[in-house]
């Protein structure tokens, strides 16, 4: 065993994911020594760039809808190589797919869009490169396509739909934005909070009141409701509610009818790309390029990463962490050790219950967290098409979730440990935005897939055939003559992410992010804030507040924390 | 069994409650002898009040020597390289500092620091304890367990327990051939031959008083039995109920979870539970010691003075005893309650334990009075008795430490 000097590093952080890189990166601009170490040979955790076929690469997360503001500006990232303008669309772009320059609620949305005065919808254009659109996919060739920041202007759909569509999209941002003050502080505490925790509470029960009355009862109606019930109250299209349920439930073991499902599309929208709310990007050079930028700007300040570094313990002393060890048995110590791995292994692997009180340790054991989304990899020897889908918006997010009621359909065997038969999913074709992904001719096709539980009844290995028989069956659907241009499939089970990404059920937000598991009740209740029981431990991983998703807020939050204990 | 149980080991190892007042191993034996038919319910056994006589019951303890059956006892085994690390994390005291063939009364708590329950730890080897206690905890004790390599398995029903105290103990087991019991000092174990078996005698009990306690499998409990009241006879030996042992330990200071204090899983009122320090525990804690269930929270709570009660010994004027009653302080400010009270025939003196709400007890210990209601003939006297804190035990034996101990 060897021991580094006790005093060279101020903070140890835990896990090289972007949330690690955040805190880690905000930790070094404050003026601290901080050292990153990261399991696996390049840091990023999902988001880094991976070669899934000779020649083909692809990150596992495959868009950005959430990379908080906060983040984007403190690190600089845009200096370091970051850009949110997204991709830019190819030659020939659609008149639907201008930057979401349709029209909303008019007569003639094609003839709107068309129109080339200044419309309020041009700032959404940002240096060149567009918002990448949802289009929601049609077995008949009618693909609905929401343009700009989450459906700024839909097309496809009839006018009445059209304007159901603007007032509910409204709805769901001002709900949303009640929210969204939460994501970049710690959690209220209930009962013994500071200050500060009241004050958060209050803004938020203020921002419900400035509501106004109708839409302040309205908004605390349906808080908690499914998003199923939403929906069919508002709208009609079942593409469009498809599409929305969709969003709603991804990355969670919910259904659309599931009550509280209507939570994950608030969350969703809490998130924004360049002021934007609810906007999403495949970003320019693909995920693999915020994952450098994050990388380079906590490098570039001083911050140390070090990669195939295995953490197999933190060290503690009388109640206090005070370093790790590492599977070589290398000892270094540091004034604080933060974690940016999911909470359970670090507490029951790296820290042990032995340290831990024994109502803690059975709190981290019942977070649930069992992944319900597979990710697929296509290696393609050309890029697909999709019926009536403009070349311009295959840039976007493709979705096949062709009716909520499909969504809960594909949810329910889910419940009893079976992957969907049909499943829904959402595809970008990263290699059109970095064409460096695929070779020359060729294109990348990354589908998120759900449902796909983690403990597969059956088990993944016989199961995992069939589920990726039936995940290409329905994207045959979509995109007939697909199945011939693949030259390799890669599917990865929430058990196969699990193993790559070191992430506790393959499960993307380390943690259900459902009621019982958000603001103070996550990553465990009475330990929401990003401390431990652990003194000089802290949490800074998408288990804690507010959840998963290439965000960095609890990275960030983390960081905040740190420097506030002294 | 039913499918839940099957399928749930958890479930299938907490049977205690399938049937309503079990029998305990020695019930054929009580049953003869309970002329009073006085039962109650113990965790679930069937336990006499009295048998034939409280009084009575009370001074065998005191003048000859007392059986009492204590089987309901809760009783857990802990097994495993790791038991010791496993119970010095789950109790307060340092469970390195206990040899093998040692008993401590230890206490331990959830992560707030309030006290789950009061017990005995055995050391019965290296690897291997027995932790007896008031209430049931296996679900706690296995997921306390979890990082340990230990087993951990309750032993209730397996294991049939004696408690013979009084002056006459040692000679009444000495009478029944247990050789070199007079080596055993207080809170020493050791195991004697029985029946082809094995009885685990320790030097404890819960009445001040010399006195043993005695382990054995279930099947040698009658044959264990009648051994002790047969070579007892002479000695005077007697069964007793709880009544007696109730008053001997009262007189010994000794608290009993649920009566003196509220368990903090039992308690539903969030002010009710209790911290080791606010009833008397407080000198288990080791800080030293390493990790411990509740050690944050019972750190905090003294560093930042967020203790709020004390557990004490009174002495009341009169002879009354004063059971729950209301104590003031100038006779006018309510500052506690008496949990256990009786008059002293050891002590002669009117004695209690109370809790009493800081600072009242431990600053301030002037002018403190008990509010009694004495019920007479149907109409209640209320009596306001002047009373002072007085230290526990409110006896003290030299029979109880005596080496060797006395012989009769």
């Amino acid at each position: 065993m060897t021991s580094s000097d006790r005093t060279a590093w101020d903070a140890i952080v835990v896990g090289g994911g972007h949330n690690g890189l955040v805190c880690a990166g905000l930790l070094v601009k404050s003026g601290r020594k901080v050292l990153v170490l990261e399991a696996a040979s390049e840091a990023g955790g999902p988001a880094r760039t991976e070669e899934f076929f000779p020649g083909f690469r692809v990150s596992t997360a495959h868009a950005l809808n959430r990379l908080h503001p906060d983040v984007v500006r403190a690190l600089e990232l845009e200096k370091h190589g970051l850009d949110l303008s997204g991709s830019t669309p190819t030659p020939n772009p659609s008149p639907h797919g201008g930057g979401g320059l349709g029209g909303v609620g008019t007569s003639n949305p094609v003839e709107t869009a068309r129109t080339e005065s200044p419309s309020p919808l041009r700032g959404r254009v940002r240096g060149g490169g567009i918002f990448a659109p949802s289009i929601a996919l049609s077995h008949d060739g009618n693909p609905l396509v929401l343009h700009g920041a989450y459906g700024e202007a839909l097309t496809g759909a009839t006018a009445s739909e059209q304007a159901a569509w603007k007032n509910l999209r409204a709805q769901l941002l001002r709900y949303a934005g009640v929210l969204k003050p939460f994501l970049s502080r710690r959690p209220p505490e209930l009962g013994g909070g500071s200050f500060g925790d009241m004050a958060a509470l209050g803004q938020a029960a203020l921002a419900v009141k400035r509501l106004g009355r109708e839409d302040m009862r309205d908004f605390l109606r349906v808080l908690l409701m499914n998003v199923h019930d939403l929906l069919d109250e508002q709208l009609t299209d079942d593409r469009l509610k498809g599409l929305l349920a969709f969003d709603a439930v991804l990355g969670s073991h919910l259904g659309p009818r599931s009550p509280t499902s209507l939570l994950g599309l608030y969350y969703r929208l809490t998130g924004e790309i360049g002021g934007a709310p609810g906007a999403q990007i495949v970003p320019r050079g693909g995920m693999g390029a915020m994952a450098a930028a994050l990388r380079s700007a906590a490098e570039r300040a001083g911050a140390a990463i070090r990669t195939d570094a295995i953490v197999s313990k933190i060290l503690v002393e009388n109640g206090r962490a005070v370093g790790i060890a590492l599977a070589n048995e290398e000892v270094i110590r540091a004034d604080k050790i933060v974690s940016a791995i999911n909470p359970a292994p670090t507490f029951l692997a790296l820290v042990g219950a032995p340290h831990l009180d024994t109502g803690f340790v059975r709190k981290v054991k019942n977070i649930r967290m069992k992944g319900a989304v597979a990710k697929l990899h296509l290696a393609l020897d050309g890029v697909p098409g999709f019926a009536a889908v403009e070349q311009a918006d295959l840039h976007g997010r493709l979705v096949i979730a062709p009716s909520a009621d499909h969504v809960e359909r594909a949810f329910n065997p889910a419940k009893y440990g079976e992957f969907s038969p049909e499943p829904v999913m959402e595809i970008t074709l990263p290699s059109l935005a970095d064409p460096a992904l695929a070779p020359a001719g060729g294109c990348v096709l990354s589908a998120n897939v759900q449902y796909a539980p983690y403990a597969l009844k059956e088990g993944w290995d016989a199961g995992k055939p069939k589920f990726l028989a039936a995940v290409m069956a329905q994207l045959e659907a979509y995109t007939p003559g697909i199945g011939g241009l693949v030259r390799h499939a890669e599917l990865l089970t929430p058990a196969d992410i699990e193993a790559r990404y070191r992430m506790p059920g393959g499960h993307w937000h380390h943690g259900e992010l459902q009621a019982d598991q958000m603001l103070f009740s996550r990553p465990v209740s009475g330990w929401s804030g990003y401390d431990t029981p652990i003194e000089g431990l802290f949490l800074a991983g998408a288990g804690s507040h507010p959840g998963g998703g290439i965000s960095g807020a609890p990275g960030m939050n983390a960081a905040k924390r740190v420097m506030e204990r002294r | 069994m039913n499918q839940a149980l099957v399928a749930n080991p958890r479930l299938a190892a907490q049977s205690h409650f399938r049937t309503l007042r079990l029998g305990t191993p020695f019930q054929p034996r009580l049953d003869a002898l309970a002329k009073t038919t006085d039962w109650y319910n113990w965790a679930g056994y069937r336990a006499p009040h009295s048998l034939w006589d409280e009084e009575l019951e009370y001074f065998a303890i005191r003048s000859q020597c007392a059986l009492f059956d204590i089987s309901p006892m809760t009783k857990y085994r802990i097994e495993g390289p790791e038991a010791e690390a496993f119970c010095n994390k789950v109790t307060l005291r340092d469970v390195t500092k206990l040899k093998p063939g040692r008993v401590h009364y230890t206490a331990w708590c959830d992560d707030e620091g309030f006290v789950l329950d009061d017990g005995t730890l055995f050391r019965l080897s290296r690897t291997r304890f027995r932790l007896c206690s008031q209430e049931r905890h296996l679900p706690w004790l296995l997921d306390s367990a979890i990082g340990f390599d230990v087993a951990i398995e309750e032993e209730t029903e397996a294991v049939a327990g004696l408690a013979l105290q009084g002056p006459t103990a040692f000679a009444c087991l000495r009478a029944a051939g247990f050789a070199g019991l007079e080596k055993l000092k207080v809170f020493d174990l050791a195991e004697f031959p029985h029946e082809g078996g094995t009885v685990t005698i320790s030097r404890t009990g819960f009445t001040g008083d010399l006195g043993y306690e005695l382990f054995a499998e279930r099947k040698l409990a009658l044959s264990l039995w009648d051994r002790l009241m047969q070579a007892g006879e002479p000695h005077g030996i007697r069964a007793i109920g709880y009544t007696a042992l109730n008053r001997a330990r009262l007189e010994a200071g000794l608290i009993v979870a649920n009566a003196d204090f509220v368990t903090a899983e039992h308690a539903v009122r969030s002010n009710r539970t209790r911290m080791p320090d606010e009833i008397g525990l407080g000198f288990m804690i080791d800080p030293a010691k390493g990790h411990f269930n509740g050690r944050r929270a019972i750190l905090e709570a003294r560093a930042k003075k967020r203790l709020r009660h004390v557990l004490v010994g009174l002495e009341i004027d009169g002879n009354v005893p004063a059971e729950h009653a209301i104590v003031y302080h100038r006779k006018n400010r309510e500052v506690g309650l008496v949990s256990a009270a009786m008059w002293s025939p050891m002590a002669k003196k009117n004695i209690a334990i109370a809790s009493l709400d800081l600072p009242y007890g431990d600053t301030v210990t002037d002018d403190l009075w008990v509010e009694i209601y004495a019920m007479r003939e149907l109409k209640y006297e209320r009596l306001m008795k002047r009373t002072k804190v007085v230290p526990r035990p409110f006896i003290k034996l030299d029979r109880r430490t005596a080496n060797p101990p006395a012989d009769f």
